[in-house]
């Protein structure tokens, strides 16, 4: 008996500890990757639906990963990054926050330097210099 | 459990010593979807991301069945700009 609870102890310990590897390595798969609930396609709450809203706005293509398709994900992330709450967002691998964050950082200007410190230039941007110079130049 | 707009309120002006706080309660009674708005000197200095885990930190016991919270922190000089 306290066998067969050690031992079950020890797998959910270890089942955890997979669990956190395998989330290091997804926020490493691609330079912004949202945790969220829903898809971008069909986001299913608010929160997650800001977050893709304003991504796309900066023409970010994003890894984005679904937490209601599995439980073990909707807390492991939580663990991970020590952040209670979904979505969550990480650049180049650091969390960067939850959608309040993201929404002051589009109004502050933040998230377009950190897009750039990424190696990403921001829709935003590219608006508004192709305003400046030559409207007609074809992007590459 | 649910969580009054009142206890939300003075747990974190009690833990952030906050000059000023406003709570919301969006969930429809339900009491697990707040909207929190906290004005600290503790957060000066500090980036978005501190100043959310700091009040985290104070509603620990809170964030396991508050599913929703949305934060705005403040220091009192930047609570001031925003005020009419």
């Amino acid at each position: 008996m306290f066998r067969f609870g050690a031992r079950y102890s020890f797998q959910i310990a270890r089942n955890f500890s997979t669990k956190l590897n395998e989330i290091g390595n997804l926020v490493k798969q691609n330079k912004v990757v949202v945790f969220m609930k829903g898809v971008p396609e069909e986001p299913r709450c608010g929160f997650s639906n800001a977050v893709v809203q304003i991504l796309r706005m900066h023409g970010v293509t994003y890894d984005a990963h679904d937490v209601l398709q599995d439980e073990g994900l909707r807390q492991g992330i939580k663990d991970f990054s020590n952040w209670p709450t979904i979505p969550q967002v990480f650049i180049n691998g650091d969390f960067v926050g939850g959608c309040d964050i993201l929404l002051e950082m589009h109004k502050n200007g933040e998230l377009v330097e950190e897009l750039k410190k990424a190696g990403i230039t921001s829709a935003l941007l590219e608006t508004e210099g192709s305003l400046q110079d030559s409207p007609n130049k074809s992007k590459e | 459990m649910p969580y009054s707009e009142e206890h939300i309120k003075n747990k974190v002006t009690e833990g952030l010593k906050a000059s000023h706080v406003e709570v919301v309660d969006q969930s429809d009674g339900c009491g697990a979807k707040f909207l929190v708005v906290v004005v600290s000197d503790q957060f000066q200095g500090k980036p978005s991301l501190q100043r959310h885990r700091l009040v985290h930190g104070v509603l620990e016991e809170e964030m396991k069945t508050i599913h929703a919270i949305s934060l705005t922190t403040l220091t009192s000089e930047q609570w001031e700009k925003r005020k009419p």
